[in-house]
């Protein structure tokens, strides 16, 4: 079906071209599932009749491996975390650098905005500002697991069989603040960070056999959940979210280390071709009223002023019913990953699969 | 002289899209797996020659017991596809009726025309702990509690072995339908007993299918990545995952080429093994089949 259109309306692009009449540029997003609501595509259509949006979902790892494959064609914006985008680019080249004049920069809130800038300047250019950030942590069925408080009750004998996880880079961090370490720290010193890589992975095999299994994506996450087979689990906040909806006892627990934040951004792959459509498509999505049919569909937090007062009425009470003001504060927003670390986390989180102990 | 030049120009036409399909399918990109898996990454953006990823491979155990498992597991769900698709195909080339013969060989078509993804999900809601089997075996008192069948490798080799037994099959039931009747009432009219006949008779006629078949299922097996993935639990790893993760979460290319090499050699050593070892050559089974 999506095909058919979009054939349908590279024809027609090809025919007006061709006619002369007007100059139709087609904007290739590349981005994650949910994050293109069809409401919005067709909002930003109308007030754009000159532009065709055509929308490829993905996740951090296969977009940088997406534009790795091209050196960076393909595609005209991209949206992967404010983390992966400064070592992608230092290995692969694949980012341009943006032109903020062309950003509404003003409306963004300024302390999510400085965060993303200086994680992702590079010899003084700016590669990406924040579009919506949410967090990691920890959702919980509050009449089945009354007590899960922090990353290691997922390890807890109470819940045996019961619990589940991501294999991913965001289990090993949080394991490891839960721990009492600081995972970003050691970022600095890798020799320190594989020794505290080492010890997560120790702590992780003995916690396997509390695990019923790792989850893959949200959706079998939340079938496990709402079936009941698991009573706590590490998720994405907007899951937990969306669960919330269908089941007032499935809360989003921020970990009392803290949740996991990261900041989904806007980057413009090398060789985008529709710049000005990309910049477009950037304000437009974050014009206030935009924000809220797009946290409808996300469950994340826009990077704007007063972004939390714009989500939809459900997701507000999603969010005041997981998060206090102290939470807030004690977010640990996701540090630059230096190259190298992914690939030693990659073997940490081999090791643990590999392991037969649990 | 004109028609020999017809002939030839005949034969290079009807050879040139296979030939093509070779050089640009499959000669092509694995020259370039091997160039790439020959690039060791010395610093951003920076790389040099070496055998690196292959010897990262063999000093680290957990990728080659991973290789080692997804091997034996695949001999195991193609003994299990031999066994169960021998007598399926049997039936169909020898016993059953012409009628029937036609609608049983579709019913085993039919799963293929769903997708790989549809029937993994199939399976797992079958077998999750919330699922049919589980919910039927509580409401028929035979077990108090529900019981979780999925997340582990008995699970992935039931759904491979569902997956792959129609590869078994097919080639099987042409083979057999080859064999005259004839060949098996003289077996028994020399006096051989059921076992005999088949040992001495049945199998031996089969043993192109039987080749050709084991060959496709174990390359399906080892090289399958849904399956084990949906269906396994946290301790069964497969080899294409290690290869997927290479490629994408690790943003390794090299050394995931060197594993998607490695994984090409183990699986060819494999079939040249089991074919020596059953006295078989490719000549006198496949290329009869």
């Amino acid at each position: 079906m999506r095909t058919k259109t979009t054939i349908a309306s590279l024809l027609a692009a090809t025919m007006l071209v061709g006619a002369g009449t007007a100059q139709a540029e087609t904007l290739r997003l590349l981005t994650w599932g949910s994050y293109a609501p069809e409401e919005l595509v067709q909002k930003f259509e109308e007030e754009y009749p000159d532009i065709d949006v055509e929308v490829t979902f993905s996740n951090n790892e296969e977009m940088i491996a997406k534009l790795r494959a091209t050196g960076g064609a393909g595609f005209d914006l991209a949206q992967p975390s404010h983390d992966r985008i400064y070592a992608a680019q230092l290995e692969y080249d694949i980012y341009k650098p943006l032109d903020l004049s062309k950003i509404d920069t003003d409306a963004m809130q300024p302390s999510l905005l400085d965060g993303v800038k200086a994680n992702t300047t590079i010899d003084g250019e700016v590669y990406a500002v924040p579009h919506q950030w949410g967090t990691s942590g920890l959702m919980a069925d509050v009449t089945k697991a009354p007590d899960v408080k922090g990353w290691d009750d997922l390890c807890n004998p109470a819940y045996k069989g019961k619990t589940s996880m991501r294999l991913r880079r965001t289990i090993l961090l949080g394991t490891a603040f839960s721990m009492g370490e600081d995972p970003f720290a050691a970022y600095a010193d890798l020799d320190k960070y594989q020794q505290l890589l080492d010890k997560v992975a120790d702590k992780l095999i003995e916690c396997k056999d509390n695990i019923k299994a790792y989850w893959k994506g949200g959706d079998d996450l939340s079938a496990m959940m709402l079936s009941g087979e698991i009573v706590a689990s590490e998720t994405w906040d907007s899951t937990a979210y969306k669960l919330f909806d269908q089941n007032k006892n499935i809360v989003f627990i921020p970990p009392e280390t803290g949740a996991l934040a990261w900041i989904d951004t806007f980057a413009i792959p090398r060789k985008g071709e529709a710049d000005d459509a990309a910049y477009k498509w950037i304000n437009f999505v974050l014009r206030p009223e935009n924000v809220t049919i797009m946290s409808a569909s996300t469950g994340a937090i826009a990077s704007i002023k007063g972004a939390k007062e714009l989500l939809p009425e459900d997701k507000k009470a999603a969010v005041n019913a997981a998060f206090t003001d102290a939470d807030i504060d004690n977010l640990k927003f996701f540090a630059n990953i230096p190259p190298g670390v992914e690939d030693m986390e990659g073997k940490t989180l081999e090791k643990i699969k590999a392991a037969t102990g649990g | 002289m004109v028609q020999k030049d017809v002939r030839r120009l005949t034969l290079i036409l009807l050879f040139a899209p296979f030939a093509m399909w070779i050089a640009l399918l499959i000669i092509v990109p694995h020259i370039g797996m091997v160039a790439l898996s020959l690039r060791e990454k010395v610093a951003p953006r920076v790389y040099e020659f070496g055998l690196g990823n292959y010897i990262d491979f063999i000093n680290e155990p957990i990728y080659w017991n991973t290789l080692l498992r997804t091997g034996s597991m695949s001999l195991l769900v193609t003994a299990l596809a031999l066994l169960i698709g021998f007598p399926i195909a049997y039936y169909i080339a020898k016993i059953a009726g012409n009628r029937t013969r036609g609608a049983l060989f579709l019913l085993c078509l039919i799963p293929l025309w769903v997708s790989d993804l549809i029937r993994a999900f199939g399976w797992i809601l079958l077998l999750r702990e919330t699922g049919v089997i589980s919910t039927f075996l509580q409401w028929s008192g035979l077990v108090s509690g529900p019981i979780e069948f999925l997340y582990n490798d008995v699970t992935v080799i039931i759904g491979l072995v569902y997956t792959v037994i129609l590869f078994m099959i097919v080639p099987l039931v042409s083979t057999l339908d080859g064999m005259d009747d004839s060949l098996v009432e003289a077996g028994y009219n020399l006096g051989g007993s059921g076992f005999t006949v088949l040992r001495r008779i049945i199998v031996p006629y089969a043993m192109p299918g039987i080749v050709s078949g084991c060959i496709v299922v174990f390359m399906l097996t080892a090289g399958s990545y849904l399956t084990p993935i949906l269906l396994g639990g946290k301790n069964s790893s497969w080899f294409t995952e290690q290869i997927y993760d290479q490629f994408i979460t690790r943003f390794n290319w090299e050394s995931g080429a060197a594993f998607g090499f490695l994984l090409l050699a183990f699986t060819s050593t494999v079939i040249w093994l089991g074919l020596k070892l059953s006295g078989q050559t490719l000549a006198n089974t496949v290329a009869k089949s």
